[in-house]
């Protein structure tokens, strides 16, 4: 019951992190079909800024400033980089965005050196929230989930209920109707790029000193969100939350299982030596598939079910 | 494009002989011009580079396949081949040397025939992250099953083994550079050779119009399948021809990353031609050997040259090449080559600027024990002097300027030239 419950609290604060990541990848793919390779760049830089922002101004600016700043060279590259491409189509800007990784992740290095950095947790966080079972639960990992909830709640409000909100969906599917209505568009296109970025890199600014901020860290995180993105359907924020989580709780599972198909072998009596056939397959334990589990969850859903678990279309 | 210039004589098509002659006489006589032995490792290399890289066109120029995970099949085709070397070995098997590379591409068209279904059922972006998926997934497996990929070490083998017809042992570099140079040439024209074919032209079709094929009673999906399965069966020869290469294979070779140099060299050299990531591949080896050991921030340089040519020439070095032949056989590329110098030379000193700073920045962070004198292309900069930044700051300011200058006349120039040939083609075709 202990293992169950923390398990449980520490999947879902997990999953919640890789949702905020998802999510403006999600949006950014939705609202203008680029696929951002760099997302998980982007999440890097909110880290990065945060921790320098942190030594200057303290936790609290870091969590406004370190977005922003990203936010702002988003739509810096949206706007002299990812729209000349643009006419090239999609494959040309998922190109440009690879090539970006690159140049953050070199940058970074540049910036900051190839080690990991000293971002810690902020003192008034540090403590624990509350104690279950005798196992006490971190008052940061709380704090990870209530930003979660909040940016899910304020991103839902912002695109339903605001008139930007709705220019964004409008631009959307009719691009050309809302031009000529005399929104700007390109700007719209610049927006929800630089408002894309902006998540990613509050969840780099809240994640980076809960895990550890290196420059690593974009390629240990980039291709789970986007399974996330996959799995959830592409395009579809609310599978991209179902996904998130998902993934967020199994994964946080199978790390704390130290069976394998070994022992479940023993309990039903079948004897299993050196010897017998794909032995290296029988003795693995659950908690070292725990890596592999997310992209085998990816190629079941595709086979199952291509759309995604919420997705409406067919890639 | 569609228009023929060259010359064609029945029966026998006398360009594409000399072509193809070119290229096997090149892949004969390199050995014996750069005799060094670091220039035969990296020949090797670039063999075995021009093969994957090819492969990996299959995918990309000629069926619109971003897959970011090719590196799978040419790292199991890899580590299969490494194993039947090492059964060789052990005598178990009476496979000759020259062979193991077709074991491992083998070995990968097999693994392909596996995961390709599950890849192949989407086109476009869905592709690229499902790949990226299967390559993450190949890549985590790695490292659990150490039986089979030796785990951190990885397995070595030795590649004098086997029979010795002729007194060929592959023992030197030189005799394994002329199997690689041999794999390279078939492997070249069977792909070139399946471009001409019904499946190749299909694919082409696949990738630039999927719904049409579907109406006209083709399975798109079975194009991608067979097309995936025979590029991962290249793939695996190249991955086998490394591991006799270099006697070792580590589970690097099935990493994202690997699989990101092959989509990033490709793209360079060229995916709309053929012959495109041949000059991929090359550029690869002379990256990875030679670009690295000159400066750390080589990757940094590959970025921004890949981010550059994704913006203003996606058609990669290969479609640079081109259209100068095109103004080349209008008898126009005399006129342009004031403006090419110009264009060279600015361009060239302000990469210098600017790769003087990025080097200073580099050396301030990374070699900081050593004090912040460095020298860069023989010339001494001092990385904390002001003076030398302001050096480096006016010089790249100047250099970026007159390149400014030296774009405008020659995009002019390039417009003038074109609007001609275009009426030329208008005229030759009212003849």
């Amino acid at each position: 019951m202990e293992f169950f419950t923390i398990s449980l609290l520490n999947g879902i604060s997990y999953g919640l992190l890789l949702f905020m990541l998802s999510s403006g990848l999600t949006l950014i793919f939705s609202m203008m079909g680029v696929l951002n390779f760099a997302h998980a760049s982007f999440y890097m830089l909110g880290a990065y800024f945060a921790y320098t922002t942190t030594q200057w101004f303290g936790y609290w600016p870091a969590l406004v400033i370190a977005p922003l700043l990203v936010a702002g060279l988003g739509a810096l590259f949206e706007k002299y980089a990812l729209r000349r491409v643009h006419k090239y189509g999609h494959v040309a800007e998922l190109l440009l965005t690879f090539g970006l990784s690159f140049i953050i992740l070199e940058m970074v290095q540049l910036v900051w050196g190839t080690s990991s950095v000293d971002y810690r947790v902020p003192a008034a966080l540090s403590g624990p929230l509350f104690t279950l079972y005798g196992t006490q639960f971190p008052m940061y990992r709380g704090f990870m989930m209530l930003v979660a909830l909040l940016m899910l709640l304020a991103m839902w409000l912002l695109l339903t209920r605001t008139r930007i909100g709705l220019v964004i969906q409008a631009a959307l599917t009719h691009p050309d109707t809302v031009e000529a209505l005399g929104h700007n568009v390109p700007r719209v296109f610049m927006l929800v790029f630089g408002g894309g970025c902006a998540l990613a890199a509050l969840a780099g600014v809240i994640g980076g000193n809960a895990f550890v901020t290196e420059p690593g860290m974009a390629a240990t995180v980039g291709s789970v969100i986007f399974v996330v993105v996959v799995v959830g359907g592409m395009g579809s924020l609310a599978g991209a939350f179902v996904a998130s989580l998902a993934i967020g709780v199994i994964q946080t599972f199978a790390v704390g299982i130290d069976r394998s198909l070994l022992d479940a072998a023993q309990v039903v009596g079948l004897a299993i030596t050196p010897e017998t056939f794909g032995y290296a397959l029988w003795k693995l334990k659950i908690s070292q598939v725990a890596p592999i589990l997310p992209y085998v969850f990816l190629v079941l859903i595709l086979i199952f079910r291509p759309k995604g678990l919420l997705g409406t279309r067919e890639g | 494009m569609g228009q023929r210039n060259y010359y064609e004589f029945k029966p026998h098509n006398v360009g594409r002989w000399v072509v193809w002659g070119a290229f096997g006489l090149i892949l004969a006589v390199a050995p014996l011009l750069f005799t060094s032995s670091l220039a035969h490792t990296m020949l090797s290399q670039m063999g075995i580079a021009i093969i994957v890289c090819l492969s990996y066109n299959m995918l990309l120029g000629q069926g619109g396949m971003l897959s970011f995970g090719h590196a799978v099949y040419s790292g199991m085709g890899a580590f299969f081949a490494i194993h039947v070397l090492n059964l060789v070995g052990k005598g178990h098997w009476p496979i000759p040397v020259s062979l193991v590379p077709i074991a491992g591409g083998l070995a990968s068209a097999a693994f392909a025939v596996l995961l390709g279904y599950v890849t192949t059922k989407k086109a476009a972006t869905p592709f690229a992250m499902i790949t990226l998926g299967i390559g993450e997934l190949v890549w985590a497996s790695s490292l659990m099953f150490p039986e089979f990929f030796g785990g951190e070490g990885g397995i070595s083998s030795n590649r004098v083994v086997g029979a010795k017809p002729f007194g060929i042992t592959f023992g030197p570099q030189i005799q394994l550079y002329y199997l690689i140079a041999v794999y390279t040439f078939a492997c070249t024209a069977l792909m070139f050779a399946f471009t001409r074919t019904p499946l190749g032209r299909m694919l082409n079709a696949v990738r630039d119009n999927p719904e049409r094929v579907e109406f006209v009673g083709y399975d798109t999906q079975k194009v991608r399948y067979i097309s995936f399965i025979i590029a991962a069966f290249f793939a695996g020869i190249s991955g086998g021809l490394a591991a006799l290469n270099f006697e070792i294979v580590t589970s690097e070779v099935v990493s994202a990353p690997r699989s990101g140099a092959y989509l990033l060299f490709t793209f360079l050299g060229g995916a709309t031609f053929f012959f495109g990531p041949i000059l991929g591949g090359v550029l690869m080896v002379l990256a990875f050997v030679l670009l690295s050991e000159y400066t750390k921030a080589w990757l940094l340089y590959l970025g921004l040259v890949f981010l550059f040519m994704v913006m203003y020439a996606p058609g990669g070095i290969a479609s640079l090449i081109m259209m100068n032949l095109r103004v080349a056989s209008f008898g126009r590329l005399k006129q342009l080559w004031v403006s090419y110098l110009a264009l060279f030379v600015t361009a060239f000193l302000a990469l210098l600027g600017a790769a003087a700073m990025i080097e200073m920045v580099y050396h301030l962070q990374l070699n900081a024990a050593l004090g912040p004198k460095l020298q860069f292309l023989g010339v001494p900069l001092d990385a904390k002097g002001v003076d030398t930044w302001f050096g480096a700051v006016f010089f790249m300011l100047t250099a970026v300027a007159l390149f400014e200058l030296a774009r405008r006349h020659f995009s002019r120039q390039w417009g003038e030239i074109h609007e001609h040939i275009e009426k030329e083609m208008k005229r030759r075709e009212a003849l």
